[in-house]
Order: structure tokens, then C-alpha cells, then sequence
């Protein structure tokens, strides 16, 4: 299979030659060459995907081996790529959807300086994300992990002139990093008791000879530490709201279509551990709940339009968590899949209006833009209609696939039920605050829009659109991969109708509080303890600050000395001594010299004689 | 003949060591250092004469005459340094010396 061989590698020669050409390419070679990589890969991911559908109807994936890369003891972890549909999902999204914020980002950053650079670590980032999703061991998937780790971090600091965005980088690599570090015990752990890293042999172990309950629920749960890291949810989901601080193309790619999504597929791909530790799963479900609650809570109370939404893919992330920690695995890779439409639909669509006033992300100063630019606008509603489950779009597909399942899940239950309809309101309430503050009631920019041309712009933009209205009826085949749902038969018939109107409701109560009541209204952001409260994203950054960065910081400070390194220097120390005290005999007084030749000389004699 | 009892020849021997030796240490002038070496080395010169006749050997004095030598050649040596000192300082301090420390 060249194509499926090829696949993450056309995005790392494009990123090569970005990287080493840099400055001296043209945008039009630049832009060029950075899409044909990923270009390339997408159609790389249908051919794949087709041959995969030809050959594979019993749910058997493809392997292919390239070569090993090191001998673990007596077992080989090979460089090796398996694709089974729920791989052919995240390719297809991740390179395709990926391929359209390219073409956006092209237009977007194009009188960017530095053009070169970011197109290249995009590129980079796509590559890492493909490696990740094909790995068919977990090494290879860790270092796919930790390449999407750093194209973040560069990527999230690419304007690194301005602290504040090398700060919010950092704090994205950092509290990932604790992540990453649960994740690599996990996987210490599971080699440790399985002696093997490869995906398929490990699921296959757990039909003849599984793991033991203990080291089940220690694995689990250090996966999971990984998936929230990556995945921002509950309790690292600090970083993801400051990652905004980045491009928001970047925002687009990383933060919401594609790389935040990585714990999820990680929980997804090791879903055959996951049954083992029932009590996990129901953590994993907890966590998500209780992410999309939080998240939700916090959204209602931002300014940045680019903080609603990161909050928003909190959100939904955590939608697709509580799914898989019900056990609703199709709807939440589906929820997965039409997420990163509609999401990277908003991103781009935030970032044209971004574009449109000025660099202003503050929606308290843009307001009435549906007159003004509508087709942005249109479109840009389009995805909050499927953000939040508007039935006819794909996200109500898929959110209401994963509500459904809730309520006979054995790890989930009707309060599951209940929190997740409650966060669907939410959403659509904070949802239409933004679209009522931004789009309606007067324009209150101080200056002029910038009239928007660019067939890159808007294309994308018109595709996504397409994709979060119908994308929920792509055929995807999951169930192949995953056991049956649980649930068999249906909870009470009042279910629907509830999980269906609550986010109507949503819009009502949106349309209550927020629409500007006469064209002149001034619409002011809240001042009272609850708004700023909730605007500081419910105080998890002070907590984190107070509990956590301070002591660090100031044990660090005390050991600015190297403590430890005292003890080292003693041995200096000890011979500095010794040298000047010799140094100071070596005086060049000749009679000194005669009188300590004699005094050593009696000392000789008294010890001859005593 | 008068005997004289070895002892009172080597406190002699010692007591003239100490007194050439306190000289080396004591005096400054370069030219008085050297006198006191030579009353050290007699000093040994006799001790060495005075056991060659309690043990009515010769060596004794053989080793005199062997430390007559050394004492005319360290003298020459030390005198021409002398001569070199008061040229180039214009003194015979031996304190000066000690800016040739290494």
C-alpha cells in the first residue's frame, strides 16, 4: 500500500522544504507547496479509506510495516501504520479538514513576515497528528503525541514577540506536559504486564487472557491522565482558553478540529482496556460531564470571541468523553468527526470577522454584522446551529446519538442524562449570546470593516458549511470497531422531545437576555462577582496559581543556589583552602625558609628520640 | 695531655651549631649569614674530630678535612654571589632576595 506509506510523510517533505527555503519562497510558492502536502495526504486518506471498505467488510484493518525501529528486549516495536475505520475517520478529518484551514490560513496570514515558518509548522502538525492517529504501537502513537505537543507550543507562540503569547505557549506545553508524563507511566505500566506496546496484540490479549482488575484500573486511569491533558479537560484544562493567543487558523487546526481531539481517540483505540475497569469508565464520564458543564458556565460570561469558542470546544470534547465513558463509542467518534467541521467552521469564520474589524476580538465592539457582511455571517451561523444541535444539522446527529445512550448506559445514568441536557441548554444559550452581541443591534467598531475578497477566505468557509450541515450522514462504518452499545432497549419516550427542546430553549432564554431590545441599546459586558467569576474561567486559574505555580516558584527561588550543589562545591572549597594556605609559605624569605628547615629538622630529632 | 671528657666536646659542638644557627636566622646582611654557616660547619667539624678520638678511628678526621673543602668551595660560591648582590642593589639585604620567589 504506497499510498497508505506515504501518507504522514508528504506533509514532513513539504514541511522540509518550508522550513530550509524558508524566507526565500514566494507566498504564492509557499502556499503552494505547504497544500500540495496536504493535499496529497487527503487524497492519500481516500484511497486508503477505499481499499480499507474493498478489503476489509469483517472489520479487519490494514497493516503496514516499514521497518523496525528498535528492539525493546526481546520485542520488536516496529514503524509501523494500522488503519481500521476508526483510523480512516481521524485521517480523513485530520488531513482533510486540515487541508481547508491550510487553504484559509493561506489568505489569512499572508502579509505574516514570517509566512514561511508558520505554513511549515502547520505542515509539521499535520504530519504528527497523522502519526498519532496511524501509529499501530504505542510508541510510535507517543511520539505522534509529542509532536503534536510541540507544533502546539510553536504554533501557539508564533508570535513570540508578545510575552503574553510565549507565556500562554508555555503554559500549554506545561500542563500537557503533565499529561503526557501519566500517559508514558500508563504505558510503562501496560508493557510492563502485557510485554507488548502493539495496539491489536494488546486488545487481542484482553479476549484470551486479561489484565488483572488492579493493573486494568491503574492503566486506565493513567490513560486517561494523557487524554484530559491533550484533550483539556478536567483538571488540565487550564491551557486550552489562553492557547487562543495563537493565529486563529491555529486555533482552527489545533485547538478545536483536530489535535485536542487526540484523547479521545486515545480512550476510543483503547477502549478493550477501558471495559475492564468499569469504575473508570464511569470517572471518564464524570470527567466529561463535569468539563462540559464548567466549560459551558465559563463561555456565558466571555469577551474574546475566540474564548467562546474555546470554551465551547471544551464543551463538546467533553461531550464526546461522557459518550465514550458510556460506552457510546459510534456517537462520540461521530461526535468526534462532525465537531471538527462546524468547530473549525467557527474558527475560520471568527477569524475572517477578526480579519473584517481590525485584529478587534472583543464582541462588545463589533455588533450588527449580519447587515454587514453576510455571507460571513450566514455562515458563522450555520455552525453555531450545528454546535448546538439545531435538529437537520450534524451536530445534532451526533450530540443527540450520544444523549440518547445516556440514560441505560451501566456506567452513565439518567443524572448523566440530566447534566448533559442541562449542558446542551448552555450551549445554546451562551451560543446565541454571541451571535446576538455580534451580529445584531448596532455596529459599534471604531472603525470601518475591511472589505474581504479573497475566494480563500470564503471557500473553505462554504465547504465546512456544507460539512456541518450534512456531515452527520457520512457513512463511517464504526461499529465494526467497536462492541455493540449497551443499551438494548429505549428509556421512556419523553426523552427525545426533552433533549430536542432544550436547546431551543436555550435560544429563547438567549433571545430574553441578550437581544439588543432598540437598534441603539448599548450592549455591555456584566460587572457584577458572579460575571467576573465565571469570566476568569470559575477561578481554576488563581486555585492553580495559589496551590501550585507559587510554591514551585518560590522553592525555586530558594534553590536559585543549587542546594545540593553546596556539597559538590565543599570539595573545591577544601582544596582552595589548602592550595593558599601552601602558597603562603612559598615566600621567597630565605631566612623563613632556614628557620622552618630547622624547626622540622628538631621535630625529627625529638621523634628519633622519643 | 689533658683529657677532656667527650661530653664537654659535643656540648661545645652543639652549643656552637645553636649559636651559627641563630646567627643564619637572626642576621639580615647576607655576608654575616655566611660567616655564621662556617660556625655551624665547624661546628660539625669538631663534633666529627672529637668522635674520631674517642673511638681512636681516623675518619674523623678525614670527614674534617672533607668538610674544610665544602666550607672553601660553598664560600666561594656565596662570596662571588655577594659581589654580584652589591653590584646590581647596592646592598647585601638578604630580604630583598625574595621577589625571585617563584
Amino acid at each position: 500500500m504506497t499510498a497508505l506509506t506515504l501518507l504522514p510523510f508528504f506533509p514532513l517533505f513539504s514541511f522540509l522544504v518550508l522550513i530550509v527555503l524558508s524566507k526565500r519562497l514566494s507566498w504564492h510558492i509557499a502556499t503552494a507547496v505547504a497544500l500540495t502536502g496536504i493535499g496529497l495526504s487527503f487524497i492519500a486518506s481516500i484511497v486508503v479509506i477505499q481499499s480499507l471498505n474493498v478489503s476489509a467488510s469483517s472489520g479487519e484493518g490494514l497493516t503496514q510495516s516499514l521497518w523496525t525501529w528498535f528492539m525493546l528486549g526481546e520485542h520488536e516495536v516496529r514503524f509501523a501504520f494500522y488503519v481500521d475505520q476508526l483510523t480512516a475517520v481521524m485521517i480523513a478529518v485530520v488531513s482533510g479538514v486540515g487541508f481547508l484551514i491550510h487553504g484559509f490560513a493561506a489568505a489569512y496570514m499572508r502579509d505574516d513576515e514570517n509566512y514561511s515558518r508558520f505554513m511549515a509548522y502547520m505542515n509539521l502538525f499535520i504530519c504528527a497528528m497523522l502519526l498519532l492517529v496511524l501509529a499501530e504501537n504505542l510508541v510510535l502513537l507517543y511520539l505522534g503525541w509529542e509532536g503534536v505537543g510541540l507544533c502546539s507550543f510553536l504554533l501557539i507562540g508564533f508570535w513570540y514577540k508578545d510575552p503574553d503569547n510565549a507565556i500562554a505557549a508555555r503554559k500549554a506545553f506545561i500542563v500537557t506536559r503533565i499529561g503526557d508524563t501519566l500517559l508514558a507511566l500508563g504505558l510503562f505500566y501496560l508493557f510492563m504486564e502485557t510485554n507488548t506496546l502493539n495496539i491489536q496484540e494488546i486488545l487481542a490479549q484482553q479476549q484470551t487472557s486479561p489484565l488483572s482488575d488492579e493493573a486494568a484500573w491503574w492503566i486506565a486511569l493513567l490513560l486517561l491522565g494523557g487524554a484530559v491533558g491533550k484533550s483539556a479537560q478536567l483538571p488540565l484544562h487550564t491551557w486550552l482558553p489562553d492557547a487562543m493567543a495563537g493565529p486563529t487558523p491555529v486555533s482552527a487546526l489545533i485547538h478545536a478540529a483536530t489535535m485536542v481531539t487526540a484523547g479521545v481517540y486515545l480512550i476510543a483505540r483503547m477502549q478493550g482496556v477501558y471495559l475492564l475497569a468499569p469504575e473508570i469508565l464511569n470517572l471518564v464520564a464524570w470527567v466529561g460531564c463535569l468539563t462540559l458543564l464548567i466549560a459551558g458556565i465559563a463561555a456565558l460570561a466571555q469577551e474574546d470571541i475566540k474564548r467562546v469558542l474555546a470554551y465551547s470546544t471544551m464543551s463538546q470534547i467533553g461531550y464526546m468523553m461522557l459518550g465514550l465513558g458510556a460506552g457510546a463509542n459510534v456517537a462520540a467518534v461521530t461526535h468526534l468527526m462532525t465537531h471538527a467541521f462546524f468547530k473549525a467552521l467557527l474558527f475560520l469564520g471568527a477569524g475572517a470577522i477578526i480579519l473584517a474589524v481590525h485584529h478587534q476580538q472583543n464582541i462588545f465592539k463589533m455588533g450588527g454584522l449580519l447587515k454587514r457582511m453576510p455571507l460571513i455571517s450566514i455562515l458563522f451561523l450555520i455552525g453555531i446551529a450545528a454546535l448546538i444541535a439545531f435538529p437537520g444539522t450534524s451536530g445534532f446527529v451526533s450530540k443527540e446519538a450520544i444523549i440518547a445512550e445516556l440514560w441505560q448506559s451501566k456506567t452513565a445514568g439518567p443524572v448523566f442524562w440530566w447534566l448533559a441536557v442541562v449542558g446542551a441548554f448552555i450551549t445554546s444559550v451562551y451560543s446565541f449570546r454571541l451571535v446576538f452581541i455580534t451580529f445584531f443591534g448596532p455596529y459599534r467598531a471604531e472603525h470601518e470593516l475591511l472589505p474581504q475578497r479573497h475566494g480563500l477566505i470564503v471557500l473553505p468557509l462554504v465547504i465546512l458549511a456544507l460539512l456541518a450541515l450534512g456531515g452527520g450522514y457520512i457513512p463511517t462504518h464504526l461499529e465494526q470497531v467497536f462492541s455493540a452499545p449497551v443499551a438494548s432497549q429505549h428509556g421512556p419516550a419523553w426523552l427525545h422531545t426533552v433533549a430536542i427542546i432544550a436547546p431551543l430553549l436555550g435560544i429563547g432564554v438567549a433571545y430574553l437576555l441578550y437581544f439588543p431590545k432598540t437598534e441603539s441599546s448599548p450592549a455591555v459586558p456584566g460587572t457584577s462577582s458572579v460575571y467576573r467569576f465565571s469570566h476568569n474561567g470559575l477561578g481554576f486559574d488563581s486555585t492553580y496559581n495559589a496551590l501550585v505555580v507559587k510554591p514551585f516558584v518560590w522553592l525555586a527561588n530558594i534553590n536559585r543556589k543549587d542546594v545540593i550543589d553546596l556539597l559538590v562545591q565543599l570539595i573545591s572549597w577544601n582544596t582552595f583552602t589548602w592550595h593558599s594556605a601552601m602558597k603562603a609559605a612559598q615566600s621567597g624569605r630565605l631566612r623563613w625558609y632556614a628557620a622552618t628547615l630547622g624547626l622540622g629538622t628538631a621535630l625529627l630529632l625529638l621523634g628519633v628520640i622519643l | 695531655m689533658i683529657d677532656i671528657a667527650i661530653t664537654h666536646v659535643f656540648l661545645i659542638s652543639a652549643l656552637l651549631f645553636c649559636v651559627g644557627f641563630i646567627g643564619v636566622l637572626a642576621r639580615r646582611n647576607t655576608l654575616f649569614m655566611l660567616m655564621s654557616l662556617e660556625v655551624m660547619l665547624n661546628a660539625v667539624g669538631l663534633a666529627f674530630v672529637g668522635a674520631g678520638s674517642l673511638w681512636q678511628q681516623a675518619d674523623g678526621q678525614i670527614m674534617f678535612i672533607l668538610i674544610l673543602t665544602l666550607a672553601a668551595a660553598e664560600v666561594a660560591i656565596g662570596l662571588a654571589l655577594l659581589i654580584r648582590m652589591q653590584h646590581q642593589r647596592h646592598n647585601v639585604d638578604v630580604d630583598g632576595l625574595s621577589k625571585l620567589r617563584g
